[in-house]
């Protein structure tokens, strides 16, 4: 969870993170990786979470979606490295496959949700008065939600599936990271570069898209990497309520939901696996975000 | 000082009426209403009349600004009608399970404080030795557990080593204390190990901050036990930011535990929530949730008063 009430310091754009190609990237990276061993561990596993979503056909070893009632709440054996679920479709298989369920919603949402959050926030902070009040109010409203509620409200009102998952799980971000990043915007807008950019008459959708939001960018990533692991929890949560996407897609959280709780004890597998794949992915987008807030501005405290 | 407490009172109006109207019209976007759903059930052919009558008779025929004001002169008179699924009163719905997830919060936070304050002063006492790196391996991976996964491993160790499974019904804490915390602990640590990581967080970093001050120099200087040092001096005003995620946790833990009670099998104002959106019961959603915003709106009001308390530089004019 992030504190983002009230104790959130403004970002000042002390170093340059613009991110360019080349071989000043690659020694960023080798930098980050020798300073930073827990992040740069977190960022192997999500690479390596990537390779397995994005190559998911060719290493799972069977179809994730064949069901085969000869082989039902297999124990994990040889031939099923993680067991069978109650339709006799292969575990492991469905977790690789899972990964791009949970990898494309966590994704799609956290970047849809933050950069929403981030455009508002900005604008929040360029233009000030009224329109600054006005939408703290609005962000307000919204923050006042318990985020899971959030989230189910919106799933209720546009139904399940994964494009409607995405959204429910992004609107929860938005007032947070709007929150976040006005504060830092409103240190920029101080700067004289704006003032600059004002004076040789640069419009005001100008100034915020040239001047104003890349100079929010490190809050904007930080925001972004922290909600990665959230977006993924939540996507687990809504799935394991069966209200996030639907069988037969795989999804850990659905996977828990289907066996879980009913073959706890017969089928103890069917509980691990799926949980354990999520508690890793979080794990390792926490840590690489933790490292990267550090390494990018240590005064924001974000929990 | 008291100018402040009112401005602030007064300023949770416009939230929560905002709060109000977009729950209000999300709810009426949404296709298909509680008589629809109703008689869907039933499968057999229901007449038109039958529909509208049941419409009529809970209100659904009225303009939607008439409904709204309907409902808004409910509540605060603190009458908040009748549930549209199953007809009894929304405020007895909510009472026979506000004990429940009231039980829940408390405990939770609880534990979430009980593990949080040591392990987070330790942490910052150690500060990037191998104590520090395991609290933070402890506490990162707190976050990154879903509590409703570890409530299934904690259901299943219960089982395999025991042979013990929680109790499937809800004995009130003063009916039977033991019965009932023989239910409780499990969610509760639970939930509580996975809240008590975002707290060991914020007490650490706000710990090591607090110890470079100048004040704990002084009171190290004037030949105080450390002890006393970390105690008395740096871990009490170390504790405001802790004050605010926990207070804030607290107002998300009620309500907001959906997918724990679902785990647990409990019966309480999240599994409430989810039935009512499912049901379309607009009456009860919108209670709900209103309920839900005022008390993270009330609490967050109350950890900044506490502010006043625990910090004397800190003033409100």
């Amino acid at each position: 969870m992030l504190e983002t009430r009230d104790r959130v310091e403004p970002w000042r754009p002390a170093r340059a993170v613009a991110v360019r190609g080349g071989p000043w990237l690659l020694a960023a990276v080798g930098q980050f990786a020798r300073r930073r061993p827990l992040g740069a561990l977190g960022g192997v596993i999500i690479v390596g979470l990537g390779l397995a979503a994005l190559l998911a056909p060719l290493i799972a070893p069977y179809d994730p979606l064949e069901t085969n009632f000869l082989a039902m709440l297999r124990p994990p054996s040889r031939e099923f490295l993680f067991g069978t679920d109650a339709f006799g479709r292969d575990v492991l298989s469905r977790l690789i496959y899972g990964a791009r369920t949970a990898l494309l919603i966590g994704f799609t949402s956290s970047i849809l949700g933050a950069s929403l959050g981030a455009l508002l926030g900005t604008v929040s902070a360029y233009f000030g008065g009224k329109v600054d009040l006005l939408l703290q109010r609005v962000m307000d409203i919204f923050l006042s939600f318990p985020l899971i509620v959030l989230a189910l409200g919106v799933v209720a009102v546009l139904g399940t599936g994964v494009l409607n998952v995405i959204l429910a799980i992004a609107v929860p971000i938005v007032p947070q990271v709007a929150r976040v990043v006005r504060a830092s915007a409103l240190s920029v807008r101080a700067m004289p570069y704006v003032e600059a950019a004002r004076a040789v008459g640069a419009g005001h959708w100008r100034i915020i898209a040239r001047h104003m939001l890349p100079n929010v960018m490190a809050p904007y990533l930080i925001m972004l990497t922290a909600f990665l692991g959230q977006a993924i929890l939540l996507e687990a949560s809504l799935s394991f309520l069966g209200l996030g996407v639907a069988e037969p897609t795989p999804a850990w959280g659905l996977m828990l939901r289907g066996a879980g709780v009913q073959f706890a004890e017969r089928a103890p597998w069917l509980a691990i696996a799926p949980g354990l794949a999520i508690s890793i992915t979080v794990f390792a987008f926490n840590l690489f975000g933790d490292a990267l807030r550090d390494a990018l501005d240590p005064r924001l405290r974000v929990v | 000082m008291w100018r402040y407490i009112l401005a602030r009172l007064l300023l949770m109006i416009p939230t929560l009426v905002g709060v109000a109207v977009l729950t209000f019209l999300l709810l009426r976007v949404v296709p298909g209403d509680v008589v629809m759903l109703k008689y869907a059930g039933e499968g057999a052919f229901v007449p038109h009349e039958t529909i509208e009558a049941e419409r009529a008779r809970l209100g659904l025929d009225q303009p939607l600004w008439r409904q709204f004001v309907d409902w808004m002169w409910g509540v605060v008179r603190f009458d908040f009608g009748l549930s549209m699924w199953t007809g009894r009163p929304i405020a007895h719905e909510i009472a026979i399970r506000l004990e429940l997830s009231l039980q829940l919060a408390i405990m939770a936070t609880l534990v979430a404080v009980l593990l949080a304050l040591p392990l987070g002063t330790l942490a910052a006492l150690h500060q990037d030795t191998w104590v520090d790196y395991a609290i933070r391996v402890l506490s990162i991976g707190g976050l990154a557990t879903p509590s409703f996964w570890l409530g299934i491993l904690l259901i299943l160790a219960l089982l395999s080593l025991f042979r013990w499974s929680p109790p499937v019904t809800f004995t009130p804490f003063l009916q039977d204390p033991l019965a009932n915390l023989s239910l409780m602990i499990w969610p509760a640590l639970a939930v509580g190990y996975r809240y008590s990581a975002v707290a060991t967080r914020m007490t650490r970093s706000s710990l090591l901050e607090v110890l470079r001050e100048d004040y704990v120099r002084t009171a190290r200087a004037k030949g105080l036990a450390e002890r006393a040092v970390v105690l008395g001096h740096a871990l009490r005003n170390a504790l405001l930011p802790v004050v605010t995620v926990i207070g804030l946790e607290f107002a998300f833990l009620i309500g907001g535990l959906v997918v724990t009670e679902q785990v647990f099998n409990l019966n309480g104002l999240g599994k409430l929530m989810v039935e009512a959106i499912t049901r379309r019961d607009y009456t009860m959603t919108q209670a709900l949730v209103l309920l839900s915003a005022t008390v993270y709106v009330v609490v967050n009001f109350l950890v900044d008063l506490l502010y006043v308390v625990l910090d004397p530089r800190v003033s409100y004019h």
